[in-house]
């Protein structure tokens, strides 16, 4: 029922129009830091771990480019960096909208004949859908990036190893896999954040329960449609 | 005009709002007054449609808004300004950007022309210059006027406020008050104002309904109200030692 007011008809284009921009911006732009930290630390630990891991003789050094690669594209960058947005961009949405909620803001809008949960949440999942692809590319290149720097500085392998790793056996229909895992897991993260945070009733208190629920119930889904994409696309 | 007939309203097994009728005039300051939990913000959020009446009819100009359909309430709600109690200003948008809010939404306006009206809105309620301030960094009074900027930028048909007064010093109470009865004359909008605040009634109180319990108990104006013989309208205006000093104690 929220989901059919939220993609309900717009009642001024241009103003959805600036509204997404701006949640581009306070969704996406914002989360740069983050992602950049996480994601240059994550590919220097998972290149140590993989060459840890290689002792074998019988392995080849590239390996560890190629392990990287495949941990950063397949799982890290889409799935456990989404884990992360969806504590910082969930709580984020859960609050705004709850505050929003007790304060009668959203009320405020209902009675000037605005549809609430369009004006609100549709910006946010628009802007989800569209910034968080280019974010997760970002992160998959800061990863192996994160992985060479870490890798050859610290001998586990040499710079051509590597780069010589991370282009071994690349599979292109990889990257569809990940990159719609992405797109569902936006979707989730906002509108499940905002489902929350719309339905908030009571004071201040609440409104940090529906945050905590909108970061936990995000997560499992996450996870579970996780599950369910790599099933789908790994196995068939 | 409003009118509201025989209406109803139960929250689980507790009818707080029993068989209310009232008519709130054009031009005037319609007045619901009451103790604190009689119902009377109920019967304001079930006349913008915040709350749905069990029955009875709610009628703008004759339009029985509960009946009609989603667009039909849309362009009726689009003729509506309401002055929350808390403001309910837009927490991430400047006191301009608040008050052009329903201009971008509901209106072709040019830039300037909008910026034109903000202008001449934030005049109507002193707060010149202040374009630029967020919610935050205005006081109780300021938000509540600039809240009463935005209810009034789209011209409003309908002005709605919920204890304008709530929270404000009585100097800043007056201010409130003689701003609301002003642009209600000005512009000729029906003022629906719900108070407890005995200082609204004495001052812009022209038409009034007490609520008790959730009924209809008492109408009339500000000075029928002053000379009541009802008990419980007694009790109600006269609770404070100072109104028995001041006004002088009626007979009962």
């Amino acid at each position: 029922m929220l989901l059919y007011r939220v993609f309900a008809r717009p009642q001024k284009h241009s103003v959805y129009m600036r509204q997404i921009i701006f949640e581009i911006n306070n969704i996406g732009i914002s989360s740069l830091p983050i992602i950049v930290i996480i994601s240059v630390f994550m590919g220097g630990i998972i290149t140590i771990q993989s060459a840890h891991a290689i002792d074998s003789p019988l392995v080849p050094l590239y390996a560890v480019g190629f392990t990287t690669r495949e941990s950063i594209m397949l799982e890290f960058s889409p799935t456990i960096v989404c884990l992360i947005l969806a504590g910082k961009v969930g709580s984020n949405i859960a609050s705004e909208i709850g505050a929003m909620r007790i304060t009668e803001q959203i009320d405020a809008l209902e009675i000037m004949g605005i549809n609430s949960a369009g004006y609100l949440i549709f910006p946010k999942i628009a802007a989800a859908v569209f910034i968080f692809p280019f974010l997760i590319a970002l992160s998959m290149f800061l990863g192996i990036l994160g992985g060479y720097l870490m890798g050859v500085s610290s001998g586990a392998c040499t710079a051509y190893q590597y780069i010589y790793g991370i282009q071994a056996f690349f599979d292109p229909g990889k990257l569809y896999y990940s990159f719609t895992k992405v797109l569902v897991f936006a979707f989730i993260i906002t509108s499940v954040s905002a489902y929350f945070g719309y339905n908030t009733r009571g004071g201040a208190l609440e409104v940090g329960k529906s945050s905590t629920s909108a970061v936990v119930y995000s997560s499992v889904l996450i996870l579970l449609f996780s599950l369910i994409l790599t099933e789908l696309f790994i196995n068939h | 005009m409003i009118e509201i007939r025989n209406i109803n309203k139960t929250f689980d097994d507790r009818q707080v709002v029993k068989d209310v009728s009232f008519t709130f005039y054009k031009g005037k300051t319609n007045l619901i007054i009451g103790e604190s939990g009689c119902g009377k913000t109920t019967i304001l959020k079930l006349m913008v449609g915040l709350h749905k009446a069990d029955s009875g009819e709610i009628l703008y100009d004759g339009q029985n808004f509960p009946k009609l359909s989603i667009n039909e309430q849309e362009t009726i709600r689009k003729k509506i300004g309401m002055l929350f109690q808390g403001g309910a200003l837009f927490d991430s948008q400047t006191l301009e950007e608040n008050v052009q809010f329903p201009l971008d939404m509901f209106t072709d306006l040019t830039k300037a022309e909008k910026l034109e009206r903000v202008n001449f809105c934030l005049e109507k309620v002193q707060l010149v210059g202040k374009n630029k301030l967020y919610p935050a960094e205005l006081s109780g009074g300021m938000k509540k006027r600039a809240a009463l900027a935005r209810a009034i930028a789209n011209n409003p048909s309908y002005l709605f406020c919920d204890e304008p007064n709530s929270g404000l010093d009585p100097k800043t109470s007056i201010v409130i008050d003689n701003l609301i009865k002003n642009i209600t004359e000005e512009f000729n909008i029906t003022t629906i104002i719900v108070t407890h605040d005995m200082n609204s009634v004495i001052e812009i109180g022209d038409n009034i309904m007490f609520v008790h319990k959730g009924e209809n108990w008492w109408t009339g104006d500000k000075s029928q109200i002053l000379k009541t013989t009802n008990k419980e309208l007694f009790d109600f205006v006269f609770a404070s030692e100072f109104m028995k000093q001041v006004l002088g104690t009626p007979q009962k």
